[in-house]
């Protein structure tokens, strides 16, 4: 337990309308980047809520730096969190909106400028919040979250309306932190960033944890698969066949044939495909990336 | 709770907020008290729905208040719109999420919020009363009402119960914004259906059965600042006013702690 962020024990919450998050049972590590995953309400929200305390849950328990989500006061303070979206009073500036935060948690007021700066709105801070585009009210939630020095960083989309630039800033930063010690738990629906820089992965799906642990671990549960493609569409069928008669499933997708199968077996396919009188144009090995894998386990549509 | 106050502060004193609230306490107090002096002589009364206030009745102790009382009511409207707005934003914006991760206490909170809006309060009925009190002594000598006992003992005695007469009255119209601001989580619901009661239906009601006036919220509140009038007593109306408050807040804080806060 001392070495857990974060553990969720059948955690659940039931609305009117259903089930949100249903017997959610996941752990994350200490000092560890953990993706969290799903589709559109798949539960993420609801559970980075039921984490912080702002709902309360229906059903089992959670844990959060080794106390009880029931008595979120005695954890918060070593948390920072972003949820849902930048949420700051317009009317304020981006400091003063910081210093309010800092003044409620008891944080130093000199954090507020050093954050600012951190988050690239060193120049920024006096402008009105209700003047910053999408990018920067993102940075400035960033920045709040950071208010704590947090042991637990909890982020839910922190990259939205970030522009590449920004988007790669960030990821460092979180990187940065976790290896700095801190546990960083982000929802996110860009897949690829994730998976860059993503120790561990919690994936929802219909408020089901259909997968909780190392990121490594997922691509091992998957089936590697090979792409190939000819000079033209009839030896593509040519390459599918040829796998199907070796008892490998295959299909066409985008002009190019997927082959379900180990890597070692691309050199007896290139053989056969000689074999076949079929010049290969490309024949690469691939391990499935997490978007697919994302697309695989949810089953939703890419 | 020193904390949530010193927080709720930063907000409240933001220009737009401080300056445009103060701006119509300031324009309200002085209106009401020039047309009680400027009106003075008029047939159709100086005062509230066409009271008459003569000219001996200003010459009393109480006549350096009779403005400064009489304008407890629309500080009152102020304090209700700026109450709900403060409470309401919380929900409209999204800030509340940001606030109970940085206080999970939640009547902690709600309790820190309520303590820096009854601060702003004073702050409201503080700038009320220099107005109202100075601009009436500047217009008395004018219509020859006489001061001569208005900063005596009796005097002095007469503004300081007025302040807390009027303070009570601004609180409790404030407290009744803030829950509005809770159960509706919507500055403009709040604001609309606080003042919508508050100036029009309890006046509606009271004219068809002027009797319900003895127990609607809004009128009780009014006769705390008035100190009592000749249909209420300041005792009922204080009694009444505590009840209809404790209700208020009895439910805003099972609202509060228990909601889910799910915006």
């Amino acid at each position: 337990m001392q070495n857990l962020a974060i553990s969720a024990s059948d955690l659940s919450k039931k609305y009117d309308s259903g089930m949100a998050v249903a017997h959610a049972n996941f752990e994350v590590p200490r000092g560890k980047v953990c993706g969290f995953v799903g589709p559109n309400g798949a539960g993420k929200t609801t559970t980075i809520r039921m984490l912080l305390g702002l709902i309360s849950p229906t059903g089992g328990s959670a844990q959060i730096l080794g106390e009880s989500i029931d008595n979120p006061e005695k954890y918060l303070p070593r948390v920072g969190a972003m949820i849902e979206g930048p949420a700051f009073y317009p009317a304020l500036s981006g400091a003063e909106n910081l210093r309010v935060l800092a003044t409620l948690g008891g944080f130093p007021q000199d954090r507020v400028q050093e954050l600012l700066v951190k988050v690239g709105l060193g120049d920024r801070g006096k402008s009105k919040f209700k003047t910053y585009s999408l990018g920067m009210k993102q940075r400035l939630g960033i920045a709040a979250a950071l208010l704590p020095n947090p042991e637990l960083l909890i982020l839910d989309e922190p990259t939205n309306g970030l522009d590449p630039e920004g988007i790669q800033e960030i990821r460092q930063l979180l990187r940065t932190l976790a290896d700095n010690g801190t546990t960083v738990f982000v929802s996110s629906h860009l897949l690829s960033e994730l998976e860059l820089i993503s120790d561990y992965l919690v994936m929802l799906r219909k408020g089901e944890v259909v997968f909780a642990g190392p990121i490594q671990e997922l691509f091992l549960q998957q089936q590697p698969f090979i792409l190939a493609q000819g000079t033209t569409t009839a030896d593509l069928e040519k390459i599918v066949e040829i796998a199907r008669a070796d008892g490998h499933k295959g299909t066409i997708r985008d002009g190019v044939a997927h082959i379900e199968g180990p890597q070692e077996w691309a050199g007896v396919l290139n053989k056969k495909a000689f074999e076949a009188g079929i010049t290969l144009t490309q024949l690469a090995p691939q391990l499935p990336n997490l978007e697919e894998t994302f697309f695989e386990m949810t089953g939703e549509k890419k | 709770m020193i904390r949530i106050i010193k927080a709720e502060w930063r907000k409240l004193r933001r220009p737009t907020l401080l300056l445009g609230t103060l701006g119509a306490v300031v324009f309200f107090s002085g209106l009401v008290s020039s047309l009680l002096f400027l009106l003075l002589d008029s047939p159709q009364g100086n005062g509230d729905r066409g009271v008459v206030i003569t000219r001996e009745m200003l010459s009393l102790p109480t006549g350096a208040t009779q403005a400064f009382s009489s304008v407890g009511g629309l500080l009152g409207i102020i304090a209700l719109c700026v109450f709900a707005a403060q409470t309401a934003q919380e929900y409209t914006y999204g800030t509340l999420r940001n606030i109970l991760v940085r206080q999970p206490g939640r009547v902690r909170v709600l309790a820190g919020k309520l303590v820096a809006m009854k601060l702003f309060a004073i702050l409201m009925v503080v700038i009320s009363a220099v107005v109202s009190i100075g601009i009436s002594f500047a217009l008395a000598g004018g219509k020859d009402v006489s001061t001569e006992l208005w900063f005596n003992g009796d005097g002095q005695a007469a503004i300081g119960r007025t302040f807390i007469n009027v303070l009570i009255s601004v609180i409790c119209f404030g407290v009744v914004g803030m829950v509005l601001g809770l159960l509706l989580r919507s500055p403009i619901s709040a604001i609309s259906i606080g003042v919508l009661w508050l100036l029009i239906i309890e006046n509606i009601v009271g004219a068809v059965k002027s009797s319900t006036l003895n127990w609607l919220p809004g009128s009780q509140f009014s006769t705390i600042a008035a100190g009592g009038s000749e249909s209420i007593s300041y005792t009922h109306a204080l009694s009444l006013s505590a009840a209809y408050v404790f209700v208020g807040s009895l439910i805003a804080v099972v609202l509060f702690t228990r909601r889910d806060v799910a915006n």
